[in-house]
């Protein structure tokens, strides 16, 4: 086991540098650069730049050299713990992340509670009571939630909010406190706010999960080791939650370090339609502007967290499932 | 062995059907027999003719859609307060009650017919021989734990205090078989169901398995019912037999009875088409003619009379016998021997 996890943190540093290249080739790959979109940008907005200014910025950034120095420099100040600076907001992109970290994770590792400790429940509810009234309500509620893409839930919300109530549901904070220092009514605000993108950005996930658990589930309730428990006169409830429930829980939680890189960026899509203040929507941002450290950095981190996660589910995999952890050792 | 003792166990007029969209599967079918305290009693007949399910009835543990419709399962129980209290009739009480579970696992025990599958793949053994203990004695974990390596001890089980940390894929299909042993005596039952129990491991070790079984038998004083397809094994475990066929009982009697002088066709064919007793076949009946009909059109009447080679026109087909005591200890459900049909029993 512990042999297993050493041999995986040896490739881990290997992975790191294959993904930065995958990353850095790939927001390199659009045509043009920073530079082009910001003249697109002035020229826009009516005002022109002579083209030895352009050749300065070009320089100045470093970006009349080739792709792989470029690459090569980036990645020697992000060894050295430096992300660089932001093109697009002229400011330092460890201070631009840090900013908005502490809501992106509140909010996903809050959004993760909610789909677990809804859709196991869901999950296990469905498969003992499979054909049952409540099997039929919640695999039709499933459907919807799995079929119905999550930023149409997000616009509908909104949209129903606005029109009936008259509030708008957009962001995380009300307007007095979108600037404001922490205080408890600021966490209270937020309390208040979060529920709802929570929900949100939860409900596609949990309905996943909850027919993912009732077929798993289903799965392990027609194994003979049921039978047997059954036999040995244990009762109905607690056999199910400790072999079935156990076993169709295994895959599951084996998942849960994919969550990670998640959890660092939340979504991209709807928390843009939400006006959410959290990672994603800055994500898409610096990409359509070709901020090419910001997004750099973002993806890096990203793709980072998810090579971490991967090994954490392998490590949970390994260690809940003993027929792997013999084939590993 | 004693027949003047009171049966442990008395089954009468079994049924148990399936009722699936497609029809109804009747798979026991009025069954009648009793096990007497001690005795091991042999349940043979080919696959699907209902003996998992007669089994599983008595310990009410039939899986959805089947039912016990009709029919009483008498038991007498030896453990608890009311042990002097006379028989239970088991397909009275809840399934999944708690009276129920006092009786599985305690009184009448359960070795399945896959013990492969039988144990979950990621408890260890002792886990689940700790879990069989607790459930039926007030005994603390390391108690528990004392009796398991006991249990496991008494079957043979080499290097018991370290199998308990083992799982069970980690075993070969003999030791595997020695731990579900274990966990059927871990408390002791009256009476241990064997279901099929060396089906899935190899001739040598099957040996084995059945001279386990026979002196366990002896020393605990249990009674067995021991099911399989094979009439071989019967002869070297069972000391009373019970002759299967397509969810009905057609002949029961001592060992040397339904060896050495068999009155049911059903029962002769099949010790027709084994060459010896001893060389057990896996092809239990390629003499027999014809095949089983399927569960949904089983014929009306006797169920054996279309591969029956005494089948009388008019008798066999519109009457199902019922099964009749024809000597002190053999009983046939068959014209040729009596004209007790079961619908003149209803009448
Ligand atoms: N869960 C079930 N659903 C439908 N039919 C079943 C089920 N279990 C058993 N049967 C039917 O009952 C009959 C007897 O099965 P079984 O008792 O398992 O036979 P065997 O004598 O081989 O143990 C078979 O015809 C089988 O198809
Ligand atoms: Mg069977």
């Amino acid at each position: 086991m512990l042999l297993y996890v050493i041999k995986r943190l040896l490739l881990l540093p290997l992975l790191v540098i294959i993904f930065s290249m995958f990353a850095f080739f790939i927001i390199q790959a659009p045509p043009g650069d920073f530079v082009t979109s910001y003249i697109a940008e002035l020229a826009a907005s009516g005002s022109s730049i002579d083209q030895a200014q352009i050749d300065g910025l070009r320089s100045l950034y470093g970006l009349d050299q080739p792709i792989y120095v470029q690459y090569l420099k980036w990645m020697g100040r992000i060894i050295t713990g430096d992300l660089g600076v932001s093109l697009d907001w002229q400011r330092p992109i460890a201070e631009l992340i840090g900013e908005r970290l502490l809501l992106t994770v509140l909010l996903g590792i809050f959004t993760f509670l909610f789909t677990w400790a809804l859709a196991i429940p869901i999950g296990i509810l469905s498969a003992t009571k499979q054909y049952s009234f409540i099997d039929y309500f919640f695999t039709v509620v499933n459907y919807f939630g799995v079929s119905t893409p999550t930023f149409m839930t997000a616009l509908v919300l909104m949209w129903l909010a606005f029109s009936k109530f008259g509030i708008s549901i957009t962001g995380l904070f009300s307007a007095e406190y979108v600037d404001a220092p922490w205080t408890y009514d600021r966490v209270v605000d937020m309390l208040k706010h979060m529920w709802l993108p929570m929900v949100i950005l939860g409900l596609d996930g949990t309905a996943r999960l909850a027919r993912v658990m009732r077929a798993n589930l289903l799965d392990e309730l027609k194994k003979p080791y049921m039978e047997m428990a059954r036999a040995k006169g244990m009762s109905e409830w607690r056999l199910v939650m400790k072999y079935p429930v156990r076993l169709a829980l295994n895959p599951l939680v084996s998942t849960i370090g994919w969550y990670l890189p998640l959890i660092f960026s939340g979504s991209v899509i709807v928390a843009t339609v939400l006006n959410l203040p959290t990672i994603g929507p800055m994500l898409l941002r610096s990409l359509t502007n070709q901020d090419m450290f910001l997004a750099g950095s973002i993806i890096l981190i990203y793709g980072f967290l998810a090579i971490i996660g991967t090994l954490i589910s392998d490590i949970l995999l390994v260690w809940l499932d003993p027929r792997i952890r013999m084939e590993e050792s | 062995m004693n027949n003047l003792t009171k049966p442990l166990l008395t089954v009468r007029n079994l049924k148990t059907y399936f009722k699936l969209d497609e029809g109804m599967v009747k798979a026991v079918d009025g069954v009648d027999f009793d096990v007497f305290p001690g005795q091991v009693v042999g349940i043979v007949g080919e696959s699907g003719c209902g003996k998992s399910v007669t089994i599983k009835s008595a310990l009410r543990i039939v899986e959805k859609p089947g039912e016990i419709v009709d029919g009483e399962i008498l038991y007498h129980p030896q453990k608890n307060a009311d042990a002097n209290d006379g028989p239970v009739d088991l397909v009275t009480l809840k399934a999944h009650g708690k009276k129920m579970r006092d009786i599985r696992g305690n009184e009448i025990a359960l070795i399945p017919q896959e013990p492969m599958a039988a144990f979950s793949p990621v408890h260890t053994i002792g886990n689940q021989l700790i879990e069989a203990v607790r459930l039926h004695q007030k005994v603390n974990k390391k108690q528990a734990f004392d009796i398991a390596v006991q249990a496991l001890h008494e079957v043979g089980m080499p290097n018991p205090e370290r199998r308990m940390g083992a799982y069970s894929w980690e075993l070969s299909g003999g030791l595997r078989q020695r731990a579900m042993i274990a966990m059927a005596l871990t408390c002791n039952p009256s009476l241990l169901i064997a279901d099929e129990p060396t089906t899935a491991i190899d001739v040598t070790t099957q040996a084995q398995v059945l001279n386990l079984l026979r002196s366990l038998q002896e020393r605990h004083n249990m009674s067995i019912i021991f099911i399989t397809h094979d009439l071989g094994v019967i002869a070297q475990v069972a000391d009373f037999v019970v002759v299967m066929y397509l969810g009905r009982v057609m002949e029961t009697g001592t060992v040397d009875d339904i060896f050495h002088n068999p009155q049911h066709p059903y029962t002769k064919a099949l010790l027709e088409s084994i060459p010896t007793v001893h060389s057990p076949s896996k092809e239990l009946l390629p003499t027999i003619e014809g095949s089983i009909p399927h569960p949904f059109n089983r014929p009306a009447g006797c169920p054996f009379y279309p591969r029956c080679a005494d089948f009388m026109a008019g008798v066999c087909d519109k009457r199902t016998p019922s099964l009749q005591k024809i000597n002190d200890k053999q009983s046939v459900s068959c014209f040729l021997h009596h004209d007790k049909a079961e619908e003149d029993e209803a009448a």
